[in-house]
C-alpha cells in the first residue's frame, strides 16, 4: 500500500534512538500518523518541526498498519513562529486540539484547508490577538462544525428576531438576542460580533470567542471520550497579550 | 527453530545489557563484550571499577542538577566561574556541549526536558521554579536561555522569559542562524528563515 499527500505535522514523538514517530494533519488523509526512519537525525528534525508542511509518501504493508513516511519539506513555517510567543501559543493549541478531537484516517479536507489559512495568516500577521484571533475562534467553530456540533448563530433561539444577537446559549448552542438573554446574562455565552460579519475586532472579543468555542469543544467532542481540554489551549489565553 | 547461545548465562546477561546502550544493537554488543573479554586487564577490569565508582557516586547537583561525583557540582563549586550569570539548558548533555566550547564561564541551570503539551510534561515536571527561586535568592544579573530551536524549546523559552518578567534582570537567548562552516546551499529554510530574521549590521 502507498499514497501521496500533503500535510502539516501536529506531533513529533521519538522512537527509538533515531527514528519519530509523526502525526500529520493531511489534506486527503485526515489525521495520520507513521514511523519516520531516522526522523530524530540531524537532517530530518528540522524537517518534522509541528506546524511545517511538508509531501508526503506513506508506504505500509497493509492499510492498517501504522507503515512508514518519507517527508520532504514544501513550507517551513514553524522557524517563523519561534520568536513570537503568542503565534506558538496558537499553534501548541491547534496542534493539540486536533491530536485529541479527530479521529485518525477520516478526511476533513475543508479543515485541512482552514488550518493552512489561519497557518499563512499567523505567518505573516503581527503578534497581537487582533490580527489572527478572528480566524482562530472561526476555525475552532468550523472544526466543531465539522465534528457535527455546529453553532447556529443566524437568528435568536428564543424569539427569531435576526438582529441585536449578542449570546449563545450553551444548551442549545444557538444565539440569543439582548432583549431575550438579558434575564439570562450570567448563564449564556458571549457571542462577538465578528462571528455575525460585523464590527472590529478586539482583543475581548477574541477571549469571548475562544471562551465560546472552549465550551463546546469541551462539552460536545472532549467529555464524550473522557478528555479535557488540552494544556496548551488553556495556556493560548496566557499567552495572548490582550 | 531455538538455538541455543554458544556461551554462559553470565555472557550472555553482559551482551544483554550491552545492548541496552544507545547505538549498540545486539550484534555490536557481542562484538564489544568480546573485545572487553579480549583486553580484560587495561580494558574490563578498569570500566568495571569506573562504572561502580560512577554508579556509587554520581549526583545531580542540588542547585543547578548538573552531574557530577560531588555535590554542589565542581562547576556550582567553582569561585573562578562567574556566578552572576545564568545559563538555562534542558539537559546535562547540553551543558556539556557548551563546556567543550569553552565560551561560557558562568553558572548553569538544567530544566531536565521543554514543556510539551502532546506529551503531557507542564511547567511543574521541570525545574522552572527552582531556577525562579535561584534567581530572586541569588545576586544574579543574567539569564541566558539556551533551550534548542524547537516548537518546544522555544515555547519553554517564552514560559521561562514569561515568569522572570516580574524581576528586573537581564534575559537573553542563543542566536539562531548559518552555523559556521554552513553554506547557504544545503542549509534548511528554516534556518534560512531564522537567519534572515536575526541579521545585524555589519
Amino acid at each position: 500500500m502507498e499514497f501521496h499527500d500533503q500535510g502539516i505535522i501536529i506531533s513529533l514523538r521519538k522512537y527509538g534512538e533515531y527514528d519519530a514517530l509523526i502525526d500529520v494533519m493531511t489534506a486527503q488523509h485526515g489525521r495520520h500518523a507513521g514511523l519516520v526512519k531516522g526522523g530524530m537525525g540531524r537532517r530530518q528534525r528540522g524537517t518534522l518541526q509541528p506546524g511545517n508542511e511538508v509531501t508526503l509518501k506513506w508506504r505500509g504493508r497493509l492499510e492498517s498498519q501504522l507503515g512508514t513516511f518519507a517527508a520532504e519539506l514544501r513550507n517551513a513555517r514553524s522557524a517563523s513562529f519561534l520568536d513570537y510567543p503568542s503565534k506558538l501559543g496558537v499553534l501548541n493549541s491547534v496542534c493539540a486540539i486536533l491530536s485529541v478531537s479527530l479521529a485518525e484516517r477520516e478526511e476533513h479536507n475543508t479543515l485541512y484547508e482552514g488550518l493552512q489559512m489561519l497557518l499563512d495568516t499567523l505567518e505573516h500577521a503581527g503578534p497581537e490577538p487582533e490580527s489572527w484571533g478572528a480566524l482562530l475562534v472561526r476555525w475552532e467553530i468550523g472544526l466543531l462544525a465539522e465534528l457535527g456540533f455546529g453553532l447556529d448563530l443566524g437568528c435568536c433561539a428564543a424569539t427569531g428576531v435576526t438582529d441585536d444577537l449578542i449570546y449563545v446559549s450553551p444548551k442549545s448552542g444557538r444565539a440569543v438576542s439582548r432583549g431575550a438573554g438579558l434575564p439570562y446574562h450570567d448563564k449564556l455565552l458571549t457571542l462577538p460580533p465578528f462571528l455575525l460579519g460585523g464590527g472590529n475586532v478586539t482583543g475581548n472579543d477574541v477571549r469571548a470567542g475562544l471562551s465560546l468555542s472552549e465550551f463546546f469543544l469541551e462539552r460536545y467532542v472532549l467529555f464524550p471520550h473522557n478528555k479535557k481540554i488540552p494544556q496548551a489551549r488553556r495556556m493560548l489565553l496566557d499567552f495572548l497579550t490582550v | 527453530m531455538y538455538r541455543k547461545a554458544s556461551y554462559g548465562s553470565e555472557l550472555d546477561q553482559l551482551i544483554q545489557l550491552l545492548s541496552k546502550l544507545p547505538g549498540l544493537g545486539p550484534r555490536s554488543a557481542r562484538r564489544a563484550a568480546l573485545q572487553l573479554i579480549k583486553k580484560k586487564d587495561t580494558v574490563m577490569r578498569p570500566l568495571s571499577t569506573a562504572l561502580a565508582e560512577v554508579a556509587e557516586h554520581v549526583n545531580p547537583c542540588c542547585i543547578c542538577g548538573n552531574l557530577d561525583t560531588s555535590d554542589p557540582c565542581h562547576i556550582c563549586d567553582n569561585p573562578a566561574r562567574d556566578h552572576s550569570s545564568i545559563c538555562v539548558i534542558e539537559d546535562v548533555a547540553d551543558l556539556w556541549a557548551l563546556e567543550r566550547s569553552g565560551s561560557y564561564r558562568g553558572a548553569y541551570h538544567v530544566i531536565g526536558g521543554t514543556l510539551s503539551a502532546l506529551d503531557g510534561v507542564g511547567p511543574d515536571d521541570l525545574n522552572i521554579s527552582s531556577l525562579i527561586e535561584r534567581v530572586r535568592a541569588d545576586n544574579i544579573t543574567e539569564v541566558i536561555i539556551a533551550t534548542n530551536a524547537t516548537v518546544d524549546g522555544q515555547t519553554t523559552a517564552h514560559y521561562i522569559t514569561d515568569r522572570l518578567k516580574d524581576t528586573a534582570i537581564m534575559v537573553s537567548r542563543l542566536a539562531h542562524g548559518v552555523p559556521v562552516g554552513g553554506e547557504l546551499d544545503y542549509l534548511d529554510d528554516g534556518t534560512l528563515t531564522a537567519a534572515l530574521k536575526s541579521r545585524r549590521p555589519f
